[in-house]
């Protein structure tokens, strides 16, 4: 054989290895967030509505919780905030949002006049924690349980279907706490 | 309108670009003159329709224009201007149309360089470079147009990805993509000596400095990605073997190969068909590695948002380009003939080794880089690879790689008599040796058994590549740029060996036991005890201790190790505090609680860090010198005669 036909000989097999990878691309996005399965980065941070008490990661345990990453800067969430709003009207589980690089006012703003779905907001202003969560851009949200570990992750805009097709299932009933 | 111009300016250029390829191979191939004379116009007006959309895409940006879905999603009225143009390619659309504009810019220059080539071999290697625009270009207006229009438009911008925000970061892309841009000039110069048959050693010279340039420019390029995710992600390490990381690193590693090689093959005609393989794999690694990030096969953390349609585009594009490119290997190289032999022991067998152990690293790497991949495809599970196999792999091939270096420089071409040096050779390695010893035994007193090995490598290959300049300095002899920028290229190596051994061995360490309020000083440093607090977290509970540092009397950093109780693994981590300071970097963690308010604290102080980058810039600057020597400007004004002859050409 021609030694010189070897090139070749590897890259064939190559292209087909390639060519599963992108046919199964899809349904790995979903899976391979590095962080499902694994605890939720931890962070103390200072709380949107009275920035002098601070929301610490460790408070929101023991319970079903997302997190929902936004800022008012963000075209994606601006389109999900019905969904939130939608969520928050189910009672199924509380929504924990990090306002990710924004300013305060036009934050505390936005929620005022579109609605505040969220039990609580903490405020990332150095996107460090963002970092931490792994987060590509706003909208993210993190469905993660009362053991603190994340179970789900949704990249882009959160719309009706995923709510009641990935997320509602994968949540127990648990008595919701008073809002 | 002026999207709609950039639009336009785009479909422009992929007419353009479709007739560069078509003139510039069918013209020399049917021997038709005016053909021929086509190509350098249509790479001119290629290059103008190019900067002109990226100028309407960069206008867009500037003038904060919603309307345009990209500059939606990667803008906002409230971003400062310098990152409204640095956030141009701060997505995949702007980044392949920069990626686009960098090719074209090469091809300008190879076109301006190719008055002095053979007319027919020139215009070859301009119409390789214009199938390759073409095919980005198809690519960018059929799966990536970034001038599509919203409607309605958004009242403002989602702003670009915060990480991005960062000046080191934003000219990260720019110099990358040059390097890996820069090794589609080698890959074109390589097919087009295919395509004409003309295989003897001087498309090789014509090569060297375009190849030269473009790995200086990747050396830049991925040592300031690591300095970023060092510096300003704090991840607590300089590399990560992440396969975005390895997409990077494996053109490296072969373009490292190849300039090496294209050395032999210019001076000596020896490895020809070896070298224009290296040219095809240089590339075609760093088009593999755009793949990687654009598809989303591979999760990296430095993924761009995945689209499958954008993959199957790519992988078509590079099944004819490289499969071309290796077929027309398969073809023409069997044609070759070496008519020149070597000694074991010449420079050439030096040389052969470190292509042969430059390769075996990029092989290993390219396997770790993809065995989750295949292991995937064959449906054998998720497999995950990390440092535990990239390290011990890289080292097995880099310290004979390391050990051979000097040897090679004062080797001599063709005859393998190594005696001549040996005295110099022998001399260099016994300075480096008391150096090594010094290092580890008297400043820094401790170390793993490869440390003296990696130190005295690393001082011998700096020592060793200094003898032979600093003698014809002295002697009052011109030294050529090629030769300078070899030296100084060979230097940043030996110094990003001391550095790697350094960080990896030299860690200070102690342990001391600390009630609150008590200091200890360690390396100028002065650490202060201030006592610790329980803390809770989302999963874990635990106590945190803060710890500030000092030097001389001034603040350098406060530092808050952990120790954590994780509730469902029931397991007990400690959580390390990092901080850098003067190229050193400092950790502290916490130990174990000794009673009355007494704890143990481990203090760590990592040195030289900072030489890491410092050494790879040092490379790309020696890579800079080599590729500006009067040689290669002579050496095509020779070749534009009108025998395109294979005069014989002596070394230097």
């Amino acid at each position: 054989m021609n030694r010189f036909l070897l090139p070749v000989a590897v890259f064939v097999p190559l292209v087909v290895i390639l060519a599963i990878g992108i046919y199964r691309a899809p349904e790995k996005e979903i899976i391979a967030s590095p962080l499902i399965g694994k605890p939720a980065p931890d962070f103390s941070l200072p709380d949107l509505a009275d920035p002098v008490h601070r929301v610490n990661a460790g408070d929101l345990r023991g319970r079903w919780y997302l997190f929902n990453v936004w800022g008012t800067w963000c075209g994606g969430c601006r389109a999900e905030h019905e969904t939130l709003l939608e969520i928050q009207r189910a009672r199924v589980l509380p929504l924990v949002g990090l306002d990710w690089k924004d300013d305060d006012a036009q934050a505390r703003a936005w929620l005022t006049q579109l609605g505040n779905p969220y039990a609580v907001v903490a405020v990332d202003h150095a996107g460090r924690t963002a970092i931490d969560y792994g987060v590509y851009g706003a909208p993210e949200s993190f469905l993660i349980n009362p053991q603190g570990i994340v179970v789900y992750k949704v990249v882009g805009e959160l719309t009706h279907d995923v709510w009641t097709r990935e997320i509602l299932p994968r949540v127990p009933r648990q008595p919701f706490p008073g809002s | 309108m002026l999207p709609e111009l950039g639009e336009f300016a785009l479909i422009l250029a992929l007419l353009l670009a479709a007739l560069q390829a078509f003139f510039g191979i069918a013209g020399p191939a049917f021997r038709r003159e005016r053909w021929i004379a086509a190509v350098t116009p249509a790479v001119a007006g290629q290059f103008v329709m190019v900067a002109t959309a990226f100028g309407c895409l960069t206008a867009a940006f500037i003038g904060n224009d919603f309307s345009v879905r990209y500059v939606a999603s990667n803008s906002n009225s409230a971003l400062p201007l310098f990152y409204r143009v640095t956030a141009v390619w701060g997505a995949h659309e702007g980044s392949l149309l920069l990626w686009i504009l960098l090719l074209a810019a090469w091809t300008v220059a190879v076109s301006v360089g190719a008055a002095r080539l053979p007319r027919r071999f020139g215009a070859r290697v301009l119409g390789v470079l214009g199938v390759l625009s073409f095919g980005f270009l198809l690519f960018t207006l059929a799966t990536s147009n970034p001038f599509l229009r919203l409607d309605p438009p958004a009242g403002d911008g989602a702003d670009l990805n915060p990480i991005l925000q960062d000046p080191a970061l934003a000219v990260h892309p720019p110099i990358l993509y040059t390097g890996y841009v820069g090794f589609a000039v080698a890959f074109a110069f390589a097919c087009a000596a295919m395509l004409e048959g003309r295989l003897d050693q001087e498309w090789a010279r014509w090569t060297r400095p375009w190849t030269t340039t473009a790995w200086g420019f990747l050396t830049c390029g991925i040592a300031l990605g690591s300095f970023w995710a060092y510096y300003e992600l704090g991840w607590g390490g300089f590399w990560f073997w992440d396969p975005v990381e390895n997409a990077s690193f494996m053109p490296w590693l072969v373009g490292t190969a190849l300039i090496h090689s294209l050395a032999v093959t210019d001076k000596r005609g020896l490895f020809k068909s070896w070298t224009l393989l290296l040219a095809i794999l240089a590339f075609s690694l760093s088009m593999l590695g755009t793949f990687l990030v654009r598809s989303g096969v591979l999760v990296s953390v430095h993924s761009f948002a995945a689209d499958p349609a954008r993959g199957i585009f790519i992988l078509a594009f590079l099944v004819l380009m490289i499969g071309g490119a290796l077929s027309l290997y398969a073809w023409r190289a069997p044609l070759l003939k070496s008519n020149a032999g070597f000694e074991f022991g010449a420079r050439e067998s030096f040389l052969l080794f470190n292509n042969l152990l430059l390769v075996i690293a990029a092989a290993t790497v390219f396997a770790g880089t993809l065995a989750p991949l295949i292991s995937d495809a064959l449906k054998l599970g998720t497999l995950s690879v990390g440092a535990p196999y990239f390290n011990p792999t890289f080292m097995l091939t880099m310290l004979p790689l390391m050990a051979l270096l000097p040897l090679g420089i004062h080797a001599s071409w063709k005859r393998g008599r190594l005696s001549d040096s040996a005295r110099v050779l022998l001399l260099t390695l016994a300075v480096a040796v008391i150096f090594a010893l010094v290092l580890c035994f008297g400043v820094f007193a401790h170390g793993a058994v490869l440390t003296p090995v990696g130190a005295a490598l690393g001082a011998w290959i700096i020592l060793a590549s200094l003898v032979d300049p600093l003698d014809r300095w002295r002697r009052g002899l011109s030294l050529s740029r090629a030769v300078l920028g070899m030296t100084v290229a060979h230097i940043g190596i030996g110094l990003a060996v001391i550095a790697l051994t350094s960080v990896e061995s030299f860690t200070f360490e102690r342990d001391v036991a600390l009630a609150s309020g008590a200091s200890t000083s360690a390396a100028g440093y002065e650490f202060r005890f201030d006592g610790v607090a329980p803390i809770e977290g989302a999963n874990y509970d635990g106590v945190g201790a803060t710890v500030t540092v000092t030097r001389g009397g001034a603040p350098v950093a406060v530092l808050k190790p952990q120790k954590r109780q994780y509730w469902v693994q029931h397991q007990l981590t400690t959580a390390t505090a990092i901080h850098m300071s003067r190229g050193n970097n400092l950790l502290v963690a916490l130990g174990d609680d000794l009673g009355a308010g007494r704890w143990s604290i481990r203090i760590q102080i990592r040195p030289l860090v900072t030489l890491i980058w410092l050494a790879a810039l040092i490379m790309a600057i020696g890579g800079a010198v080599a590729a500006s020597d009067r040689r290669y400007r002579t050496a095509r004004a020779a070749a534009s005669a009108p025998l395109p002859g294979t005069a014989g050409e002596q070394a230097t």
